[in-house]
């Protein structure tokens, strides 16, 4: 049925860091790598060597240029990676007309089944972070499955059941847990570090939190030579103070 | 959003055909035999080729009938069955106006009810998305209704009836292009709300995900059809309500009906093509467009 459950047992979901991510683009890769060869049908790609390629992935990783309003502070870039959130609230599972998409009671895990899948595209519709994509080949809706397939399998050594792009990131920005726990090391990580949802607004209530990036620090002064190397003269003198001069006048 | 041709035709007739449904259902005194049999052509033509159109942007069109089965929740699930209900209602109500000569008056009330909840449910798809601030609003349904309900009387010749609620149409779609227009603002969705970073400055999109397109992309930033925007919307007025209004007021003729409902149907399916091209999804910000 596509109507969610009222309450989920466990809350999984991913913890992003935005102040360590450095845009590598490696949990795309893998992700691509993992989910093109278990869970359903393959992530295909159209014309992949041609000039107009495009193909279908599950986490995308954009850009973001911050400028700080008020001082002159440079720019910040914040490399933003992009998946499903596992909304507590899933606009795309309700729309479904066949069933297919469901939000499972015992993990919280937004899932297709895409047996039942017809492709119509309302899900990706109703999702506001564009977390589902319709692949061309195969005509059903593709979208993260938080590695269902690797989380829960005994057939992998321990360390490796967390979803790929967690197991593959290699400046640690990216966590799987219980966020219905309030004691599990994402809950903590959330609350120490102020984890926000994306568009709130949406009445969405995802389940992953995105952490902010840290202010950034400002560089004291540390060269204890810097006093003495202070310019010597402040007014132009010579030839360029009568040049400067004179094309003031101008 | 991509103005997919295949949904511009299906929200069209489909809505054309079954308003047409509606006014053969509550008419006291249906026509019969031969007459009969045209207007049923005309409505089944319409709604089932607008139903069938619909089902050219399915990935996987084949496993349609497991669509009837989420009515609980889904408002697609909700239209198809209404629509079957109808058809199959007033299939049957057709059957004895048109072989025996008899009303079965209860069917044609069935089927007058069911074709308002199709079309009802049809505009709620689109209602219901959130994301689509434009779609999202009372006036989106209201503006569906009132286009069936009038081409529908058109199409069934009540001139009066046709003239007030073309009149009628007209001005809940010019209602609904000025709401519209404020409503992605009004909703609150931002670039700083999407990327959650606008607490810190004014966030700018700098480097997109990939180099070429992607699915979403071609789905829902569709910037190119908006450029004629106010033009077509003149367009889709004037062709889609006036010119009809003002032919219905002449000394009518089955040729000058004909005429209305060519310019009408036209207009329609302008303004119909603007509801999805000017409509913004909010995953655009993502990508620094809209």
């Amino acid at each position: 049925m596509t109507t969610l459950p009222n309450l989920t047992q466990k809350k999984l979901g991913l913890v992003i860091d935005l102040d360590t991510c450095v845009g590598c683009h490696a949990c795309v890769i893998s992700c691509k790598g993992w989910n093109t060869e278990n869970y359903g049908a393959p992530l295909s790609d159209q014309n992949a060597y041609g000039a107009d390629n495009s193909g279908t992935f599950l986490n995308r990783v954009h850009s973001f240029e911050v400028q700080p309003t008020g001082d002159e502070a440079a720019a910040q870039l914040i490399h933003f990676p992009k998946s499903c959130l596992h909304c507590e609230d899933a606009p795309c599972v309700t729309v479904c007309p066949t069933g297919a998409s469901y939000k499972r009671e015992e993990d919280g895990i937004v899932l297709v089944n895409e047996q039942d899948c017809i492709g119509c595209g309302l899900c990706a519709w109703a999702c506001p972070y564009g977390a589902r994509e319709l692949d061309q080949a195969e005509g059903v809706m593709k979208k993260c499955t938080l590695c269902v397939d690797r989380i829960y399998n005994e057939n992998l050594e321990e360390v490796d059941r967390v979803p790929t792009c967690v197991r593959t990131c290699p400046s640690g920005a990216r966590h799987f847990g219980d966020l219905g726990d309030e004691n599990s090391d994402v809950s903590k990580l959330v609350a120490e570090r102020g984890g926000m949802d994306l568009m709130p607004e949406q009445g969405t209530k995802p389940v992953n939190k995105y952490l902010p990036p840290r202010p950034k620090d400002a560089l004291p002064e540390f060269d204890v030579l810097a006093p003495f190397l202070e310019p010597v003269a402040q007014e132009a003198k010579g030839f360029l103070g009568w040049l400067d001069k004179t094309l003031e006048k101008l | 959003m991509h103005p997919a041709p295949s949904v511009i035709i299906f929200t069209t007739f489909s809505g054309l055909g079954f308003g047409l449904l509606f006014w053969l259902g509550i008419d006291p005194t249906p026509p019969t035999g031969w007459v009969a049999f045209v207007f049923w052509l005309i409505a089944y033509a319409m709604a089932v080729g607008g139903l069938l159109s619909s089902t050219f942007h399915l990935g996987r069109p084949e496993r349609f009938l497991k669509a009837f089965s989420q009515w609980r929740s889904s408002w697609l699930s909700r239209e198809g069955i209404a629509a079957v209900t109808t058809l199959v209602a007033m299939g049957l109500y057709g059957l004895g106006l048109v072989f025996f000569g008899t009303a079965w008056q209860p069917l044609g009330w069935l089927g007058a009810l069911g074709a308002l909840a199709t079309v009802f449910t049809t505009s709620m798809i689109y209602t219901q998305m959130k994301t689509i601030p434009r779609w999202n609003m009372n006036l989106t349904p209201a503006m569906f209704m009132s286009y069936a309900l009038a081409g529908g009387a058109l199409l069934k010749g009540n001139i009066t009836m046709a003239i007030v609620l073309l009149a009628i149409a007209g001005v809940v779609q010019v209602f609904t292009w000025v709401m519209g227009d404020k409503a992605f603002e009004n909703s609150g969705t931002t670039m700083a709300t999407a990327t959650g970073l606008g607490n810190i400055g004014s966030v700018r999109a700098f480097e997109p995900p990939h180099t070429g397109t992607n699915y979403l992309m071609r789905e829902f930033i569709h910037v190119v059809g908006r450029k004629h925007s106010q033009k077509l919307r003149i367009i889709g007025v004037v062709i889609g309500i006036v010119v009809p209004v003002v032919l219905l007021l002449l000394p009518i003729g089955h040729w000058i009906a004909l005429i209305a409902v060519a310019s009408h149907i036209a207009g329609v399916l302008a303004s119909r093509w603007l509801f999805f091209a000017e409509a913004e999804h909010v995953v655009g910000l993502y990508y620094g467009k809209r």
